[in-house]
């Protein structure tokens, strides 16, 4: 039973990590950016919502309504400001270029918030249970992450393949130069594409901050398990991405569940064997 | 508000890639209603010319005119709402979207006009039953007529064909050239880029023939014999 329990925790825990994966694999879809910066803007975003829940003494969740724009925002002036000066060279500059914004985050989070270790205070939603049928009990915060990944995923989904929008992305992922032709501005759309990236960044980086303690370093560790569940789930395929996170999920509370020190470490073995066995990912999409 | 002068007039255009110069003061000019042929071998700047007047290629703000109106130096997805649409070279559709997104993405625009999907179909029949079939699915000659189908759907007022005769068999390009007839007729300025001669001198009314960036050869293929023609192809 306990064994059972174990597997539906990493089942759920993988809702948060295909929240942290579906925006990088947003953006790596419509620009070819692998955004390096993607775990420190989870924390950005959390270290924002401390600062909300502070300011107002609001619950983590309410701060969405103030998190979730500033952070689509800041995505905009980001890609626009710096990123699109860095595109449309070769594949290493805007890696470099958004690996400069990692650490620049981390140190300005630093400076100002220090290392100490922070956390969303999300009263009894941390500690509350549903009981299931055969005495098992599931956390409530656990199963939102999971509905709530899924709400995200199934929307991104729509937008791409039933709105113009989303067929504007889809077009400009295949072929930049065409996509201009058709009157697709591709500055102003990549803008878009990072606002949307950042809008989902803060919602995962607020379940992140309820959920554990966190601090300035922890993002880059947040972008590797992030990367583990796109490449687990094949690039390209969302519901992949969601599957990539719950296959990462299980692995890192079975390696818990084993031995509290192999958490981590089972999540990357399992990853490494994926990528042995089957490179290409599970659902494997891309040209 | 429309000007009494050319439809598209460029003027001492050049172009680079680079350090590469691949277009030198070429001076083109499109009456309204007028379908012009520029004809030309490989790496002539041809398609440069194309890419000149739709932005993709930079060029300097007076260079190019449209209506009038200097548009030299534009970004590409403002020209294609002034009016202006292209089929490029190789018909670059979109490989994850099916055909009738990919017309669809072709009005992205909004520029009004009489083109749209049911216009579309009804030139392209046959793209009607395959509308939800990825575009890269279909035959060479469906694709053309998809890529030409996409750009009518920005409503241009002037329509470029980069080599749309390109790989495909003759039976087919006959029926895309009628198509394209049909276009013209309805009002639509055309400008066809082909390597075949004797096919672009029929179904224009003026040719310009390119040879290594300048302009070699401007006039009525009625007034041009094929003997001049060939001798400004080849530079003979």
């Amino acid at each position: 039973m306990d064994l059972v329990a174990t597997v539906v925790d990493g089942i759920l825990l993988g809702g948060l990590y295909a929240l942290f994966a579906s925006g990088l694999s947003l953006i790596f879809g419509v620009m070819r950016l692998v955004n390096i910066a993607h775990g420190d803007l989870i924390v950005l975003s959390a270290f924002i919502a401390l600062v909300v829940t502070d300011h107002f003494g609001v619950h983590p969740l309410v701060s969405l309504v103030l998190v979730v724009p500033f952070m689509a925002l800041l995505g905009y002036g980001l890609q626009r400001g710096i990123f699109n000066r860095a595109l449309d060279s070769d594949i290493l500059r805007p890696v470099l270029v958004s690996f400069g914004v990692s650490v620049f985050l981390q140190n300005a989070l630093l400076q100002t918030f220090s290392a100490d270790s922070r956390r969303l205070q999300a009263g009894n939603l941390e500690t509350l249970h549903l009981d299931l049928p055969g005495g098992m009990a599931v956390g409530v915060l656990p199963c939102l992450m999971f509905m709530v990944a899924l709400v995200v995923i199934g929307g991104l989904q729509l937008l791409l393949y039933h709105t113009e929008l989303g067929r504007a992305f889809r077009s400009v992922s295949d072929d930049q130069q065409t996509a201009q032709l058709m009157g697709i501005n591709n500055a102003h759309l990549f803008g878009l594409a990072m606002a949307l990236s950042l809008a989902i960044v803060s919602v995962a980086g607020v379940f992140l901050g309820i959920r554990t303690n966190f601090d300035p370093s922890i993002g880059p560790t947040r972008m590797i398990f992030a990367c583990e569940a796109i490449i687990i789930g094949g690039l390209g395929d969302l519901w992949g991405t969601l599957l990539g996170g719950v296959i990462l999920g299980i692995a890192q509370t079975l390696g818990a569940w084993i031995n509290p020190g192999y958490q981590i470490l089972a999540g990357h073995f399992v990853f490494l064997a994926i990528l042995t066995l089957r490179p290409q990912g599970i659902f494997a999409k891309i040209r | 508000m429309e000007s009494n002068g050319p439809l598209l007039e460029a003027r001492a255009l050049t172009a680079f890639y680079g350090d590469f110069q691949a277009l030198f003061d070429i001076d083109f000019r499109i009456e309204r209603n007028e379908t012009v042929a520029i004809i030309g071998s490989n790496g002539a700047g041809k398609s440069t010319l194309l890419k000149s007047i739709t932005g993709l290629v930079r060029a300097k703000a007076e260079a190019i005119s449209f209506d009038g109106q200097a548009i030299g130096g534009n970004p590409p997805y403002r020209i294609v709402g002034q009016g202006i649409s292209m089929v490029p070279e190789g018909r670059r559709l979109f490989p994850s979207l099916s055909v009738e997104e990919n017309l669809s993405i072709g009005a992205y625009s909004k520029r009004q006009g009489p083109w749209n999907l049911e216009a579309v179909y009804a030139v392209f029949p046959m793209l009607k039953e395959k509308r939800s079939v990825p575009a890269t699915a279909l035959s060479g000659g469906q694709q053309q007529m998809v890529a030409i189908g996409r750009a009518l759907m920005a409503n241009p007022r002037l329509l470029l064909c980069d080599e749309i005769s390109l790989g495909l068999a003759p039976v087919i390009i006959k029926e895309i050239y009628a198509q394209l007839e049909g276009i013209s007729a309805n009002g639509t300025t055309l400008v066809i880029v082909e390597q075949d001669i004797k096919r672009a001198m029929a179904v224009s009314d003026r040719v310009y023939c390119i040879r290594e960036g300048r302009v070699v050869l401007e006039g009525r293929p009625r007034d041009l014999g094929r003997e001049e023609m060939t001798k400004a192809y080849f530079g003979m």
